[in-house]
């Protein structure tokens, strides 16, 4: 039992805004008074936020996994976690391994977090490494704009059996959401070619084009009732230009919910490399008019990281481009994975309108409701660096003296120069947690109503907002104390959420004989068994809606 | 005892861990094996459910598993510097208790690849690597070039359900969809399967690749210098343009690159030349990986400390260095005074050392090398169950099909953790601020 006092609460979800009151915490959860021999815990001069909560991040399975075998480099320079009686040894930088990413996370007030994508075939080994991420509670988004059975199935105009057959691989895959990427164009990179344009056939297909794909699994996930709208990666990644094959995606999706992923990597305008600029305008425009859509921001920091991605070709594109290691892992029949270690630097004309962008959509997308904080991690740079975010949004002149850093030719292709928005610190909690928990359907998290899980962040009020945010004085999980002025004193299991569509088991009958075809492992062995998954907490969705 | 059939289980014989195996058990031992290959069936019935030895021996004397569990810690504890050595057969789950126990008593963690493909880590470290499932080879492939590699000795099943043999979605026809090329120092058995076999020079496969990346680049390339490799320039300009003119094509290579002399270089141009040819085409090259769960053993050592292998926790954080904290080198320098060893038939490499071995089959007495504690387990696959990982990293999960008597590797390792953590703690810091 806890009882936090005298700290300024900011609680957006039920419209608390910096008011000095008491957060009491029992049994896990937020109650509304807890007995006079509670523990107390003195937040004077102190902010008190509900646990952080990331929409999009990569933190396990086997992409990340092949990632971090290609960078001893990088994990030389990373921040050593030592062996302690609270934690198990391992190493923070651009991938952390798996026990130190739930000390990380937990150690910057953030509680929650959505693994954004996994192959069905190797969610047994995401389960496995996420079995080791202690702390923080888990869910995971099963990647499905590839898969052959479910292209198939489009191409022939079967709807209702491809949404029966999503369900079933949710469930198999103990994912919570369903993630498209690169609709189409990974499954063309299995032949080494892409899709760009949104009405392209995917090769390899006759009909089958990324507009019918992502409509139809928008529909599905609707139709399927899952917590979390469809997660879209877009076609045409990081390519100059871009913005138009964004918005046609957006404007498809009109009907739907949607959840666009790491917006700022499919919002550039310009031709080519040299002609490049910022299409955050005509992007945050459209967004902002459509609400039924959110989005996180896939924000850029400058410095090293590594590129990891199901979006194959254009990991081959980044190759050819930076000549720096490269790898590539096909998964039969559902996805790909690429992985390039990347610098960001603000001398590079690219780099620099890459940083910009990201910001600019933070502070030109007006309702913080739909925009969750986010780098795509380690895609933008790591999720650790997000208090260096926050500073740039909360601090207009700190942002100004950052912007005279970049070459002066950035300056007419980015808007960034003319935005004197500055988020507040009730705002920092919506981008930050009640936002992302709404997005991703988790009524539990993201706020400190009774009832709310006991996941709490207390931050010492500082000018300084990186200061602020990257040293959490007290975080709090499920009602224990993780932190305690600024150490770790405990480190305690996560559950992992999923969900359970419904679905007719027959499809099952339907699905073998494929299995026997396409795949190299047995039908059998292919679903991950619910006693695999270590602290499941199953979502059963509602039943079907099928439209009127 | 009676009799039991499972169906689906996993077979850990070689890197192929094929899945399909119908296991026949008369509930003493497996009968048969359906679907496996010899090398498959004779690894499930080399393992009955009781393999007769003792549930643990001290000094070569039968004892109780609760006596050798406990003298495995003291020495684990005592030792300056102890090694956990993983020689492959365990499951994914009693790795991440390995590695657990190697964090505890602040040695090092290392496991067989730092004997075979190791040298092929260290060349994606170096260049990367352009990599696919199984499945992708079975449904697209109709280039295959195996190189430094005996798969019918090898890896028996490895072409005729994953690779040349087998009907895919998009190579309908089976072999005749495919030409598979192979390269080696000698004419093994596989080449019976080839279309075209070459003879490689020994030792200059490092020079044939090298040259071949070249000539994809368009770069020139001394004549005299690849001819020393046993093939024409003109040879791997055709060689060169058939890849190039695959659908999707695909390179298996095994010790014959990565366990040769420069292993990490021959491994690396192996890769390269992979990658430029995605300039033209779809290619990938993948390494033969071997029995058991070596590959579970490096991915478990890649989440939990980032690195595949040859890793100490000496001063509590990972650290990794190949020719440092590898088991041979190690060894050879006499830097460690205790060993653990898991899985069988190692223990005869630590005889210098005193060790703790743990497998379902232990060192014989008559061996000159018994080590001091060895704790019998029941075998991976046949009696224990967990997941395993596939040569291309696919999780594989175990259906064992007979009981045995002794515990499984992931309990025993647990309950030496269990004693260590009794024993006064050695931290490397003492419990200062640890955060973000
Ligand atoms: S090929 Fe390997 S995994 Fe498959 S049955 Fe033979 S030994 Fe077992
Ligand atoms: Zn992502």
């Amino acid at each position: 039992m806890l009882r936090i006092t005298n700290g300024k609460v900011y609680d957006p979800k039920n419209g608390v805004n910096g008011v000095v009151r008491d957060v009491c915490l029992d049994g896990g959860k937020v109650v509304a008074s807890v007995p006079a021999h509670a523990r107390v815990i003195d937040a004077s001069g102190m902010v008190v936020f509900p646990g952080g909560v990331d929409v999009h991040t990569h933190v396990a399975g086997a992409a990340l996994n092949f990632a971090r075998g290609l960078i001893p480099e990088q994990h030389r320079k990373a921040r050593p976690i030592y062996h302690s009686p609270q934690c198990r040894a391992g190493l923070a930088g651009s991938t952390p391994t798996t026990f130190a990413t739930g000390y990380v996370y937990a150690g910057m007030g953030w509680t929650t977090a959505n693994e954004a994508a996994v192959p069905i075939l190797s969610a047994k080994h995401t389960h496995e490494e996420l079995r080791d991420t202690p702390i923080i509670d888990k869910c995971t988004c099963v990647l499905m704009a590839n898969n052959e059975i479910i292209l198939d199935l489009l191409e022939n105009a079967e709807f209702e059996r491809a949404k029966q057959v999503t369900a079933w691989q949710v469930w198999a895959a103990k994912a919570y959401g369903v993630k498209a990427v690169n609709p189409g164009g990974v499954a063309g990179w299995k032949w080494g070619k892409d899709c760009k344009g949104l009405d392209e056939v995917v090769p390899g297909y006759n009909k089958v084009t990324p507009r019918t794909i992502i409509k139809a699994l928008a529909d599905i996930v609707d139709q399927l009732a899952l917590p979390h709208p469809i997660h879209i990666h877009c076609n045409n990644l990081g390519a100059p230009g871009n913005f138009t094959t964004t918005l046609e995606t957006m404007k498809t999706l009109e009907g739907n919910r949607a959840h666009m992923a790491h917006l700022q990597y499919h919002a550039y305008g310009g031709d080519d490399w040299f002609t490049m600029s910022s299409a955050s305008v005509p992007i945050a425009e459209y967004f902002n008019a459509h609400p039924n859509l959110t989005c996180d921001a896939g924000a850029v920091l400058f410095g090293d990281t590594v590129t990891i991605t199901a979006d194959g070709p254009w990991q081959h594109l980044l190759y050819e481009l930076t000549g720096k290691k490269w790898g590539n892992l096909d998964v039969e029949n559902e996805t790909g994975c690429g992985v390039v270690p990347y610098v960001y630097k603000e001398k590079n004309l690219v780099n620099a309108i890459q940083w910009a962008v990201g910001l600019e959509l933070l502070l030109l997308i007006t309702d913080p409701w739909r925009v969750s904080l986010t780098t795509d991690h380690p895609n933008g740079a790591c999720f650790w660096r997000y208090p260096e975010i926050v500073r740039l949004l909360m601090d207009k002149d700190f942002r100004k003296e950052e912007i005279k850093k970049l070459p002066e030719k950035v300056l007419p292709r980015i808007v960034l120069p003319e935005l004197d928005r500055e988020y507040t610190l009730y705002e920092i909690a919506i981008i930050t947690s009640a936002g992302p928990a709404r997005t991703l359907g988790l009524p539990q998290k993201g706020h400190l109503g009774i009832g709310a899980d006991a996941d709490v962040a207390i931050f010492n009020e500082r000018a300084n907002a990186m200061e602020m945010f990257a040293y959490p004085r007290f975080v709090i999980k499920a009602g224990t104390v993780i932190i305690e002025e600024g150490e770790l004193r405990n480190s305690i299991e996560g559950t992992q959420f999923a969900s359970k569509p419904v679905y007719d088991e027959t499809i099952e009958d339907y699905l073998r004989p494929l299995f026997q075809q396409h795949y190299t492992m047995s039908f059998e062995n292919y679903p991950v068994a619910e006693e695999c998954v270590h602290g499941l907490e199953v979502h059963q969705c509602g039943a079907c809606i099928t439209p009127t | 005892m009676s009799s039991a059939v499972v169906k689906h289980a996993t077979c850990t014989g070689c890197g192929c861990a094929c899945d399909d195996i119908e296991v026949h058990t008369d509930g003493a031992r497996v009968t048969r094996a359906v679907n496996a290959c010899t090398l498959g069936e004779t690894w499930f019935r080399d393992h009955p459910a009781d393999s007769g030895e003792p549930a643990a021996r001290i000094d070569g004397k039968p004892a109780p598993l609760a006596d050798a569990i406990a003298l495995a810690a003291e020495m684990l504890h005592a030792a300056d510097l102890p090694l956990i050595y993983d020689h492959g057969y365990s499951t994914c789950e009693a790795q991440r208790e390995a590695v657990a126990l190697a964090e505890t008593v602040g040695g090092v963690i290392d496991s067989y690849t730092s004997r075979c493909h190791g040298p092929s880590f260290v060349a994606t470290q170096l260049v990367g690597k352009v990599s696919c499932t199984l499945g992708e080879v079975k449904n697209r492939a109709d280039f295959l070039l195996y190189w430094g590699c005996n798969p019918a000795e090898t890896h028996p099943r490895h072409t005729s359900r994953y690779a040349l043999h087998p009907a895919g979605k998009f190579t309908p026809r089976g072999r005749r969809d495919r030409t598979m090329v192979l390269v080696d120092v000698e004419e093994t058995a596989t080449a019976k399967e080839a279309d075209q076999f070459f003879r490689i020079r020994e030792g200059t496969d490092f020079e044939a690749l090298s040259a071949m990346v070249a000539l994809v680049k368009g770069q020139a390339v001394d004549e005299r210098r690849v001819a020393e490799t046993g093939f024409t320039v003109e040879q791997l300009r055709l060689l060169l343009e058939r890849m190039k003119a695959a659908r999707f094509g695909v390179m298996f290579f095994g010790l014959g690159l990565a366990a040769t002399r420069g292993g990490h270089g021959n491994v690396g141009a192996a890769y390269r030349l992979a990658m430029e040819l995605n300039a033209f085409t779809k290619f990938v090259a993948l390494p033969m990986r071997q029995h058991g769960n070596l590959v579970g053993s490096d991915m478990v050592l890649r989440w939990t400390t980032g690195y595949p292998f040859g890793v100490s926790l000496s001063r509590g954080y990972p650290r990794y260095n190949p020719g440092e904290f590898t088991m041979a080198d190690l060894l050879a320098r006499g830097d460690i005074d205790a060993a653990l060893v898991l899985g069988s038939n190692a223990a005869t490499d630590f005889a210098n050392v005193p060790t703790i071995e743990i497998g379902p089959k232990l060192t014989p007495m008559q061996s000159g090398a018994v080590p001091r504690v060895q704790i019998a387990t029941a075998a991976t696959g046949v009696s224990a169950g967990g997941t395993v990982c596939r040569m291309d990293d696919l999780p594989m999960p175990l259906r064992p099909t007979l009981t045995s008597p002794h515990p499984i590797d992931e309990a025993v390792l647990k309950r030496i953790l269990a004693e260590v953590r009794k024993k006064p703690a050695w931290y490397p810091m003492r419990s200062e601020a640890q955060i973000a």
